[in-house]
């Protein structure tokens, strides 16, 4: 054993110190939570800074993705980190890096966030892993975070073929103790693809591909059942099977203190092991699915249940909460609705809270510029009768709540640009779209050159912090490039603006704000300061 | 044998000091850890809390089930009352008392008292106050880890080791600072219980 030390480390770093020790060569990320602490433990590890370890964040998740893709296709090991919305930023180059497969080890990590802690949907990215005909890990704990990166290189290796990693929340920001191994292996040398025809993507290679790659998902179903991290524990209680994925493992061993009296098979590694989920359909008298996320495993079950004509309880058939994330508590809640008071599951005594606690949303810090920018703008659009706001991801989306209430829409990254002009084409007066500096680069750009070429009458609002703020400071790619940016794309330099954002600048920033709305065209203004948390920040480290 | 923490706090006020410093005297102590925490939106001046369980044999869930945590800690005594529902019958709520108002509907303050004052096992009081006359106002957190050292079942030493370590890259002045406002906290927490035990 002495060849391994114990850490207390996040999931998202219990994973990232694995893949270093598995001889990463690359790291691309975007950041978002629950995912940024992996591309940031990189960035501090002095292994990875020794071995010049690439670990800068990209633009966005999709040129983090095909930047990670190219590195694979030099045959060295990399990975690219992202939050579950980003594998949709990033969905063209995943899905179609199955079809190219992978040289060197790929990982692609998508961090789910159920109950949707910062987050705008709670989609299920196993769903991805699946139509892309790609295996999956979802690690249940930080051991097995950190076990799965040498695990999923070795396995994208030998297989020639990506592997999607999915973490929630709750085991991306997760400590606990890993047992991590004291030496990095070395790095893959530059070395290429055997099958070149495979990595240009035209109609007829593509064809050829798809047929292997069919064959392909059905020996990774063959690995998926001999997997370590899948496998079943015998019960003495066969009225009921359960089918256990990720985290929800343990809330179910919680709800039981450690003696599930019922089989279970524990997924871990996907496609489903399907050999082992029907032999225990076959034993048991009903069944249960316990998932974190969407019914994904419930629904492929159901489709195998016309042999068994047994009972089938989960998400889909009401016993399992449908939305927000499992607790040990609805585990609990879902067995005892099923199997009865007396299953064994003890009740402990709850306390009511009390009707005095109040709600405590977040809200803009004190001090920081975006609330000046809303400010001003509240204050001019009293002006109009029917004014809209499209607003965008970062910290201004808190603009939409009070004291501000200043937004209409918020969607996805970049949204605010696009819908603006959307609405202007319909006649919308005022449009205006208020976006950060680091999602205007992320997907605002490219929807910036659609509103200059129709020079549609919107006002856009860059408020630049000179950091991607929400996700704790992670530099921005824009910085110090944004009116260059903006005149490269098209944009009138008579209508590109700039001003400061300040209380004390507050009148200036409104004549401009009208200025610019009452032009019948596509203004941009950049309001600008830099972000108090970073600005704070560098003042302590000086 | 498990112990099952809440931290509790508002975002920003550093509760996530006081759970990487019981971390690292868990990881000294070769015990099991689990610590949930929530980043992200929320740490935004909303409310925040973390889930620490501590314990001698292998953790299954990162959350605490309701009704089972031994001990809610919080800097902020509406946030305290926030999460009683995960608090075990016999459990302790250890608070600061000062509240930190950043919401125009925050209570009376008598009655957060009031409703505190309900519990069973209760230590509360200005935490805020007693950092600032120690000479370090932003280490709050500390007296607070102090005043929770009693129901934490790690031996005091390493709690101390665990503090040292946390803030050692921050000098030695700082790591001394820290390590007063603890001990302070915990002898605030000593006296409570002694006094108690003696009426």
């Amino acid at each position: 054993m002495n060849n391994k030390i114990k850490r207390l480390l996040l999931g998202d770093e219990a994973f990232a110190l694995g893949v270093i020790n598995a001889g990463l060569s690359g790291a691309y990320a975007y950041p978002g939570t629950p995912s940024t602490e992996i591309l940031e433990f990189i960035q501090a590890d002095p292994v990875a800074r020794e071995r010049k370890i690439h670990c800068a964040w990209s633009t966005n998740e999709k040129t983090a993705m095909e930047e990670a893709l190219g590195m694979s296709f030099c045959g060295k090991r990399a990975t690219v980190s992202m939050k579950h919305v980003g594998l949709n930023v990033a969905a063209d180059p995943f899905v179609n890096s199955a079809m190219t497969g992978a040289n060197g080890g790929l990982l692609v990590i998508a961090a789910d966030d159920p109950s949707m802690h910062s987050s705008q949907n709670e989609q299920d990215s196993r769903f991805y892993a699946d139509f892309a005909m790609i295996p999956l890990l979802e690690p249940s704990n930080q051991q097995e975070a950190y076990d799965m990166a040498k695990y999923g290189f070795d396995l994208s290796e030998k297989e020639g073929i990506p592997v999607l990693i999915r973490f929630v929340t709750r085991l991306s920001h997760s400590r606990a103790v890993v047992e991590v191994d004291k030496e990095p292996q070395a790095g893959n040398s530059l070395h290429y693809p055997e099958n070149k025809q495979q990595w240009v993507l035209m109609p007829a290679s593509s064809r050829r591909r798809n047929k292997q790659l069919v064959k392909d998902f059905l020996e990774f179903q063959k690995i998926s059942e001999k997997s370590p991290f899948n496998f079943k524990e015998t019960g003495k209680n066969y009225s009921l099977g359960i089918v256990v994925s990720g985290i929800a493992y343990n809330y179910l061993k919680e709800a039981f203190n450690n003696n599930v009296p019922y089989p279970l098979v524990k997924v871990s590694q996907y496609p489903l092991p399907v050999e082992l989920i029907s032999e225990l359909l076959e034993q048991c008298e009903s069944i249960l699915i316990l998932e974190e996320g969407q019914p994904f495993i419930e629904k492929k079950v159901r489709g195998e249940l016309d042999k068994h004509l047994k009972p089938i309880y989960g998400k889909l058939s009401g016993e399992v909460e449908r939305t927000g994330e499992l607790t040990p508590d609805l585990v609990k809640e879902a067995i005892v609705k099923i199997m009865g008071e007396d299953c064994g599951i003890e009740k402990p005594e709850i306390k009511d809270i009390s009707s005095i606690v109040v709600n405590r949303p977040p809200a803009l810090c004190q001090g920081c510029g975006h609330r000046d920018v809303f400010q001003a703008l509240n204050e001019v659009l009293t002006e109009y009768e029917s004014p809209k706001v499209f607003g965008d991801i970062g910290c201004y989306t808190l603009g939409y709540l009070s004291p501000f209430n200043a937004i209409d829409t918020v969607v996805d990254m970049g949204a605010s640009i696009t819908m603006a002009k959307g609405a202007a084409d319909a006649g919308q007066h005022p449009s205006v779209a208020v976006i950060g500096d680091s999602t205007f680069t992320h997907s605002g750009m490219t929807g910036l050159l659609d509103a200059v070429n129709e020079n549609s009458p919107v006002t856009v609002i860059i408020t630049d912090n000179l950091t991607t703020g929400m996700t704790g400071g992670q530099e921005s790619q824009g910085t110090g490039k944004l009116e260059a940016i903006c005149l490269g794309i098209g944009v009138d330099p008579d209508h590109l603006k700039t001003i400061t954002s300040h209380p004390t600048n507050l009148e200036a920033m409104k004549k401009l704000f009208k200025e610019e709305i009452d032009y019948k065209g596509l203004s941009v203004i950049i309001s600008r300061r830099e972000c108090i948390q970073t600005a704070r920040r560098k003042a302590k480290g000086k | 044998m498990t112990t099952n923490i809440i931290l509790a706090g508002v975002g920003g006020q550093g509760i996530l000091s006081i759970a990487n410093v019981i971390g690292i005297a868990a990881l000294e102590n070769n015990l099991h850890l689990k610590q949930a925490e929530v980043h992200g939106m929320s740490q935004r001046g909303g409310d925040v809390q973390s889930n620490l369980r501590i314990s001698d044999s292998p953790i299954a869930s990162d959350l605490i089930p309701y009704g089972c945590a031994d001990i809610i800690i919080s800097l902020e005594p509406m946030e305290a009352l926030r999460y009683l529902f995960y608090l075990r019958k016999t459990g302790w709520v250890v608070t600061n008392i000062n509240p930190f108002v950043n919401i125009p509907n925050y209570p009376e303050m008598k009655d957060v008292m009031q409703e505190l004052e309900k519990m069973d096992n209760l230590i509360a009081f200005d935490m805020d106050k007693m950092a600032k006359d120690l000479g370090s106002p932003r280490s709050s957190n500390m007296v607070l880890l102090g005043a929770s050292a009693p129901f934490l079942g790690l031996p005091l030493g390493l709690i101390e080791n665990g503090i040292s370590k946390f803030f050692e890259l921050k000098g030695e002045k700082i790591v001394d600072l820290n390590l007063k406002c603890f001990t302070a906290g915990y002898e605030e927490a000593r006296n409570f219980l002694n006094n108690r035990s003696r009426s």
